[in-house]
């Protein structure tokens, strides 16, 4: 038995959901190694080397990889899959863009999204929104999963794998990218941050977004989130988006401001730790699964709160 | 540009879903259903590039039961040509959906394939990118803005992190985001049309295509319930909770 993860990186750094899906990986069993491809692969292959349990770590680089875009992620990953039983990616954008086509290509029914690994063909995934959970049998001979991040702990550093060169493929002609546009932030990313400040609809603009949720995410070293609600209304980029259709997230403390808890927004923060509501609403459906609810105006306990902290 | 927009009937959003208590599924059992809402982006924008004479022709394809049918329909009354609907009462798998769009595909020769990232109600997420791998189409996942250039389309994607851009030459496969549009409700005049637009009726075997699942459902839960906490009087005492809890 042998796995392959697919390693998730940007700017030179690894990810530290490579290491839940290395975890997970590992649940699975067998020999696990990491492909970490694209730009800066060189520069991120060390610390892949160093996760614990890991076999040995591939390194592939070159112009045609160098944003990892699924055509291409496609082209390198296919033919090494004679060599591996499954292969397991976190259920980030970058991973859900590209495993889907690796599985396609393969004949295989993907499962998307794990949160645990019940044996080697057996897994568990929630479906609706996470108003159901699922516990699905894989007919397939290869196993092509992506892994829900905040299910699994992080593997360990202790690890000394080899690192071995992969040749990047040929161009893709019909695809290319063009550029991109990241949002800089100084901030933890939401789906790692150990305290996430969330805001909605009742903030009511995207001024009001930055001038409450901004301090007291700043005070609290927390990342920033809002509701699909707040992201429709463009008071938040969609990049912040908790909930089914964005972030799956679990911290430590999750804090959410003027957000009624549609099921949807559930979905994306009820495993997290501590959860705080703040709403004027008192039947807000936030209040089932907070832990720690205050029923008042915003706009008022919101600055009070950061100024107590 | 011919588009090709695939359309999935599902649980409707604003329904709470319930388990079955013989953990075999959902009760789907005189639920409203309807249009998966990123499905009913990709019909919008595939509409929208119509009127603005970027597409000439707009093709619903629905796989599903009889009653899919009325999701081709409501498609139809958002403005899209005409409808195909490849009728099964099975369970079909993304893979499998994927294989029977590419027939659709092989046959409708389109320029672009557009469907919603995900459907709502299995959150798969894979039927876009699995068309585009067995048909060897570029792709663009979880479109913000489509445009445009030339012969091909500059796609702007939402990526963790921010926007990502790719140039795709057509034929591509697009897979729509939340904040592309907002879709448009159909008017009357629009919904009593749609009646006469023609809907072709197919089935799995005329595609030649095994949806036999590869997946077997052993068993569905209820998700483990979170119980409320307590309501606290002010931001003190909620400042005093934190602080015991340790959370801050």
């Amino acid at each position: 038995m042998a796995v392959l993860v697919i390693a998730e990186h940007a700017h030179g750094a690894l990810s530290d959901a490579t290491h839940k899906v290395v975890t997970a990986a590992l649940k699975f069993g067998g020999d696990v190694d990491v492909l970490v491809a694209g730009e800066n692969a060189g520069a991120v292959a060390p610390a892949a080397a160093r996760i614990s349990g890991v076999r040995k770590v591939l390194k592939a680089e070159g112009e045609t990889l160098r944003k990892q875009t699924a055509e291409a992620m496609e082209a390198l990953v296919v033919p090494l899959m004679a060599g591996y039983d499954a292969v397991f990616i976190a259920a980030t954008t970058t991973g859900k863009n590209i495993a889907p086509r690796i599985a396609a290509k393969l004949d295989v029914m993907q499962l998307s999204e794990i949160v645990e690994v019940v044996d080697q063909s057996t897994f568990v995934r929630p479906i609706y929104a996470g108003n159901a959970i699922m516990t699905v049998k894989s007919s397939d001979a290869k196993k092509v999963i992506t892994v829900r991040g905040t299910a699994f702990p992080a593997a360990g550093n202790d690890g000394s794998a080899s690192v071995e060169d992969l040749a990047a493929p040929a161009a893709q002609s019909r695809s290319e990218f063009v550029s991109e546009e990241m949002v800089k932030s100084d901030r933890p990313e939401l789906t790692a941050a150990k305290r996430i400040v969330s805001g909605g609809r009742a903030l009511g603009s995207s001024d009001k977004f930055k001038e409450v949720i901004i301090p007291l995410a700043d005070k609290l070293g927390a990342a920033v989130g809002a509701s699909r609600a707040a992201v429709d209304a463009g008071y938040a980029p969609n990049d912040y988006q908790v909930g089914q259709t964005g972030k799956i997230v679990a911290p430590e403390l999750y804090i959410a401001v003027g957000i009624s808890g549609a099921i949807q927004h559930l979905a994306g923060m009820k495993d997290s730790k501590i959860i705080v509501a703040i709403n004027k609403d008192e039947e807000a459906p936030i209040f089932q699964v907070a832990d720690y609810g205050l029923v008042g105006d915003l706009f008022v306990a919101v600055p009070e709160l950061t100024r107590s902290l | 540009m011919k588009v090709l927009v695939p359309v999935k009937r599902v649980i409707d959003y604003n329904v709470k879903v319930r388990v079955k208590p013989d953990q075999t599924g959902v009760d789907l059992a005189n639920v409203k259903m309807s249009m998966n809402p990123f499905d009913e982006i990709s019909v919008e924008e595939a509409v929208r590039m119509k009127e603005a004479g970027i597409a000439t022709e707009v093709v619903v394809v629905s796989i599903g039961p009889q009653q899919a049918q009325e999701t081709i329909r409501t498609a139809l009354a958002m403005g899209a040509d005409r409808g195909i609907l490849i009728k099964t009462d099975a369970m079909v798998e993304p893979l499998a959906v994927a294989k029977l769009l590419a027939k659709v595909a092989a046959d409708e020769k389109p320029d672009l394939v557009l469907l919603g990232k995900q459907a709502i109600d299995d959150d798969s997420n894979q039927t876009g990118q699995m068309l585009a791998a067995l048909l060897d189409w570029p792709q663009g996942t979880f479109a913000y803005k489509i445009e445009k250039d030339g012969d091909a389309l500059k796609v702007t994607r939402e990526v963790d992190g921010g926007l990502q851009t790719v140039k795709l030459q057509t034929p591509a496969v697009v897979t729509v985001d939340l904040r592309l549009n907002e879709p448009r409700y159909a008017s009357l005049p629009n919904i009593m049309k749609a009646k006469k637009k023609e809907i072709a009726e197919k089935s799995p075997a005329d595609y030649g295509v095994d949806i036999t699942p590869r997946l077997t459902v052993v068993k569905v839960t209820e998700p483990a319930a979170r119980s409320g906490g307590v309501k606290v009087e002010d931001v003190a005492a909620l400042v005093a909770k934190l602080k015991t809890a340790g959370a801050v």
